[in-house]
């Protein structure tokens, strides 16, 4: 059996973030300026530069790739395959979930998890209907990174990456974990389950695309400076995320690395 | 910060699904914090999903929120540390403006759905304020869960927040106009223009 080297998207990632041309350090607020100090910490974006730069570039991909392509998809395939579509791809992907679960012990949510897996995998037709959530089990996004978090691991500074969108340190390597702990990644070679693998990358991209169109829309229009209102529902989403997983309280259905 | 989903509130949301069928608003029966907000939310929805056009909607939501809001508070807020720094006039004016951006964003979030429902989820504190939970569902969307801030320290409740999916939007929006200011010499009257601009586009 062949093991792909699945983490090479990661890495590729890594590799372009860390070997930008464009470089340089976001400038530090005079000392005396204690307020501006204190905001520049909390804001943690010591690489604004090239994580503004990377925004740029990834926004303007985005205009003429994958928007366009969510757009088509939004208007050609009706809401109802759009859903089943969406919920297999989140079928598919909740054993990553089921062990983000147990490793942030969270024996209720590995529960939760497992039991949607099974029924929905079964009684929902392979996960084109989510049954699980309307018999108690609904669906929570969470990710390596999460874990992590509950481990103690800082985030550290604020990345921007290409197609990953926003992350820190402690997300890229929940990222890479993640992709890890996905069974499919070690699918063998030939047999088309390659290709299968593939389409499932690719219709989900399109998929998370196409579900936050709106929603990405009106932050742009909204904002006067869009890199720094996604930065600050990044950081939010995900404290939320770790708070909802420490406490084990509502799901949060926005998944972030 | 996040509300529970504990055995006592799957209850009491069941409780008042059982209220709703019979006739009853869910939130009759509810807490001050969460009756307030219920009845808020009722009347946003309601405006939302009737048949009247855009501008018609966009009109009938501005006595609402300015009755249910405490937009001065939280225009006080999203300026955060630039507020006191701020003249007289760049505040009266920085104030009016934010009314017309914060009606402009809310219409922009409810956009042109119908069909939106809530249910209230259950209420925690925070601090000196309230968290109410309600769960939007809009067609042909995922369910959002929303928190609705209130505050009551004035005597009639107000809401001064709203937490969506685990992001404020006071919170978000402060952080848009400071990083703004600091690409921009920490100059009010550029954010005041820039704001404009915006409104005006809108």
């Amino acid at each position: 059996m062949h093991r792909r080297p699945a983490p090479t998207l990661a890495l590729v990632l890594l590799t372009l973030g860390s070997s930008l041309p464009v470089s340089g350090c976001a400038t530090r607020p005079p000392a005396g300026d204690a307020e501006a100090t204190q905001e520049f910490r909390q804001t943690n974006d010591p690489l604004e530069p090239t994580n503004r730069f990377l925004y740029d570039v990834s926004d303007k991909v985005d205009r003429y790739t994958l928007k366009p392509v969510a757009q088509g998809y939004m208007a050609v395939v009706p809401a109802p395959v759009r859903n089943g579509l969406h919920n297999v791809l989140a079928n598919l992907g909740s054993t990553v979930v089921f062990v983000d679960d147990v490793t942030q012990a969270n024996p209720r949510r590995a529960i939760d998890t497992l039991a949607r897996f099974m029924i929905n995998s079964t009684m929902g037709g392979l996960g084109v209907y989510d049954v699980a959530a309307d018999w108690g089990h609904p669906a929570h996004a969470t990710s390596f990174g999460v874990t992590l978090a509950l481990w103690g691991v800082p985030a550290g500074p604020y990345l921007f990456l290409p197609l990953v969108g926003p992350s820190s340190p402690r997300g890229v390597a929940g990222f890479g974990v993640d992709i890890a702990f996905d069974p499919f990644i070690y699918v063998p070679n030939g047999y088309g389950l390659m290709t299968l693998d593939w389409a499932r990358y690719g219709l989900g991209l399109i998929d998370t695309r196409a579900r936050v169109l709106g929603d990405l829309d009106h932050v742009k229009a909204g904002a006067l400076d869009p890199y720094a209102t996604f930065r600050s529902l990044y950081r939010q989403n995900l404290d939320s995320q770790v708070e909802a997983a420490r406490n084990d309280s509502l799901p949060i259905t926005a998944a972030a690395h | 910060m996040t509300i529970r989903l504990t055995r006592r509130n799957l209850l009491a949301v069941s409780g008042a699904a059982v209220l709703a069928a019979i006739g009853t608003p869910a939130w009759a029966q509810a807490s001050p914090a969460s009756s307030f907000v219920g009845q808020f939310a009722t009347q946003l929805t309601g405006i939302v999903n009737g048949p009247q056009p855009a501008a018609q909607k966009k009109a009938a939501l501005g006595p609402v929120i300015d009755s249910h809001v405490d937009v001065a508070k939280i225009a006080r807020f999203c300026l955060g540390r630039f507020w006191i720094t701020a003249t007289p006039a760049q505040q009266a004016q920085y104030t009016t403006i934010f009314n017309q951006v914060l009606l402009n964003n809310i219409r922009g979030h409810l956009g042109d759905y119908r069909g939106v429902t809530f249910a209230l989820q259950g209420e925690t504190p925070q601090g000196a304020n309230t968290l109410v939970g309600t769960a939007i569902n809009r067609p042909n969307a995922p369910m959002a869960n929303v928190q609705w801030v209130v505050d009551s320290s004035s005597g009639a409740p107000k809401v001064v927040d709203v937490v969506a999916e685990g992001t404020s939007l006071r919170l978000t929006q402060r952080s848009d106009y400071a990083s703004f200011l600091s690409r921009h010499n920490n100059d009010i009257s550029a954010l005041l223009t820039a704001l404009q601009r915006q409104l005006d586009a809108g």
